[in-house]
């Protein structure tokens, strides 16, 4: 499986736009989080974000709220969802990113936690609850582990906070695009416009737009603006979720992912 | 002005320019809220040693909260802790129940919505486990016409509907959380969501020495107040200083701001008292110190009750405001270096205390404050001499009338 960077340089080498979906790992269920994953890569997936469940996901609005609640209520670890990741992660093309609060890692230990989840053949890691201050403990061990640990940036981070973390954040740059908890919204968040032109200001790394994003229309625009990825969470996990059987949930779940890539 | 506002014996202690007390403290947020929580420190910063809003807050403490608060000689509780040689402790409360509102609560609300305005932000949101905090919060807003948006788990909506009640009547709008139990927990992270979304509008008045920094030391320095009293009254009293401080411990804000006065006098023994819940040996209680171990939660690294997951587990207590399972980074750093000492006790120990003060005193504590006077009946029986024991009484107890009622029939029932 190629790393985050060089999955990026392929997409840009092509004159693409990648395209991020992100599931919460164990909800409905295990098995279907391992089907999912498979839908995804093959309906054009290029890098897929797995949620490790947590039991107060302050960043994410009630779509995941919810669905990690329930994976945590049908008792899912970690290693459940690395053992995913393991095995279904070697048929994919698409590298998978973990998403991860920082507690469960500050409790493991980050060396551990790096290990293992390295060991399972994740190639990155993003922490939605820690600023790059605190961030910074993680980058270096990460490296030596074959993770990029990807950071964010906000609508609120002022130029100067910009640079430094499109300095240290490996792989891409998250930028947020709204000040707010992850979630379907009707529109794109206008900031994002004069954001991504901010920061390819100051660096060349990818810059990829979440938070927001649901409609086939929203990556359109993020893509016109100028952004080198789109990421969509709430708007996959819902369908899984809402689904009246395990096959139509994962048929919905394609369906919308091929409607995105279409967009982009 | 005999009432002064901010502490200013704690500004050369923790925590550091990081919002670090030792290893703990710290600023574990979104990247969203960094630059709200860097406005809030220089804002804070700048009112430590402005003048003119030190006057108005201690104004605002004398005539609007009813500072200063007494120091009460409780001679009949004294007495019934009365030692089989004669020797007799000498228990004092610092009387925080009688501020406007009922709590100690105030101090801090009262101060952060001061700042609030001089930030220039019109919309409050809140947290509240007991409601007393988000009482507290929604008295100031009306005092200032302020939008008020009041956070508060389902479960604590119902057993301190009184509180629910008050909130609404002063105009603030109180949002049910459902997630996890219901409870402060889960109010707060409610509470940051909210802030993440509309940070650019709102100012977040944190209720407890919680959160990412600068809200431990913001709201330490906030209740600064009660300890800096207590000393001048016991000056006045015996020309000396107490030798017990005692204050339960759920964030432990009331407790921080009885002994961040006293941290430098090695020899004042500072006692705080967790909820035991049904037991520490149970799954069923609060003591996060006496039981947890470090982690992140709402921001900041402190002791943590969370399984072998590293989630966080749910927390329980009879006492909505200790219904909690992380506490202040200031009292992990008090607890670990040793300057402090912290105990439990139960649901059961701490509505005998509640039923205790009553009919000794005629004071009805809240049960959070319970909590640290059923410490007493550990505590007492190992002390020699007649020691001057100041008990912060941090809130009164109307609003766990019922609760205790309830409590005390099913126990009939049993």
């Amino acid at each position: 499986m190629t790393t985050v960077s060089q999955c990026f340089q392929n997409l840009r080498d092509n004159g693409k736009c990648a395209l991020i979906p992100f599931l919460t790992a164990g909800d409905p269920d295990l098995d279907t989080t391992a089907q999912a994953l498979k839908r995804l890569d093959r309906a054009g997936a290029d890098l897929i974000e797995l949620g490790v469940p947590y039991s107060d996901p302050l960043a994410d609005g009630p779509v995941i709220q919810d669905a990690a609640t329930r994976a945590l209520k049908r008792g899912v670890k970690l290693g459940n969802v690395l053992e995913v990741a393991e095995t279904v992660g070697k048929e994919l093309q698409a590298p998978i990113v973990l998403f991860s609060y920082y507690n469960p890692i500050h409790y493991q230990g980050i060396d551990a936690f790096l290990t293992r989840i390295s060991q399972a053949g994740v190639k990155g890691l993003v922490i939605p609850d820690i600023p790059l201050e605190e961030a910074e403990q993680v980058l270096n061990p990460a490296k030596e582990h074959g993770i990029e640990v990807t950071l964010l940036v906000a609508p609120t981070s002022p130029k100067e906070r910009i640079t430094a973390i499109a300095q240290k954040s490996q792989g891409f740059i998250y930028l947020v695009s709204v000040t707010g908890v992850t979630g379907t919204r009707t529109e794109v968040g206008t900031r994002v416009k004069e954001l991504l032109p901010l920061i390819r200001s100051v660096t060349d790394k990818p810059v990829c737009v979440g938070f927001g994003v649901s409609q086939p229309e929203h990556a359109q625009q993020i893509k016109q603006w100028g952004a080198d990825g789109v990421i969509a969470g709430s708007a996959f996990v819902r369908r899984l979720a809402e689904a009246d059987s395990q096959q139509a949930g994962l048929q919905e779940l394609e369906t919308f992912c091929r409607s995105l890539k279409a967009a982009i | 002005m005999t009432v002064s506002s901010v502490s200013a014996s704690s500004q050369f202690q923790y925590p550091d320019a990081k919002g670090r007390f030792g290893e703990f403290g710290g600023k574990y947020v979104p990247e969203t809220l960094i630059p709200a929580l860097s406005e809030l420190e220089q804002a804070y910063l700048g009112i430590r040693r402005d003048p003119k809003f030190q006057k108005q807050l201690a104004q605002l403490l004398q005539d609007y909260v009813g500072r200063p608060t007494p120091l009460y000689f409780a001679e009949r509780l004294s007495e019934y802790y009365a030692q089989p040689d004669g020797s007799t402790p000498q228990i004092y409360l610092k009387r925080e129940d009688l501020n406007h509102t009922g709590a100690h609560k105030i101090n801090n609300a009262i101060a952060q919505v001061l700042l609030a305005c001089k930030m220039g932000k019109k919309r409050i949101i809140a947290e509240t486990g007991a409601g007393q905090h988000g009482v507290a919060t929604a008295t100031v807003c009306a005092c200032f016409g302020l939008e008020c948006v009041i956070y508060m788990g389902v479960q604590d909506m119902e057993r301190q509907a009184l509180n629910v009640f008050r909130m609404r009547l002063m105009g603030a709008k109180v949002e049910p959380v459902e997630a996890g139990n219901g409870t402060l927990k889960d109010a707060t992270s409610q509470s940051i969501r909210d802030w993440v979304t509309n940070v650019e509008t709102t100012h977040y008045i944190l209720g407890s020495v919680a959160g990412p920094h600068p809200y431990p030391m913001m709201v330490r320095d906030f209740h600064g107040v009660i300890g800096e009293e207590t000393r001048r009254q016991c000056q006045q009293r015996w020309g000396g200083v107490p030798d017990i401080l005692l204050a339960c411990v759920g964030g432990g804000s009331n407790a921080m701001g009885l002994f961040s006065e006293f941290v430098s006098d090695p020899a004042i023994r500072l006692i705080g008292v967790e909820a035991g819940g049904e037991g520490i040996d149970s799954p069923k209680h609060a003591a996060t110190l006496t039981r947890g171990t470090p982690g992140v939660l709402h921001g900041a690294m402190s002791y943590l009750l969370q399984d072998d997951q590293g989630q966080v587990t749910e927390a329980h207590s009879i006492s909505a405001g200790l219904d909690y399972p992380g506490v202040g980074p200031e009292h992990s750093y008090l607890k670990d270096s040793g300057r402090a000492e912290y105990y439990s006790v139960t649901d059961a120990e701490a509505v005998a205390a509640f039923q205790r003060l009553s009919r000794l005193e005629g004071i009805i504590p809240a049960l959070e404050t319970a909590h640290a006077f059923a410490y007493l009946e550990t505590l007492c029986p190992q002390l020699q001499g007649s020691p001057k024991i100041v008990i912060n009484c941090s809130g009164r107890g109307d609003k766990d009338v019922q609760t205790v009622a309830t409590y005390l029939e099913q126990q009939e029932k049993q």
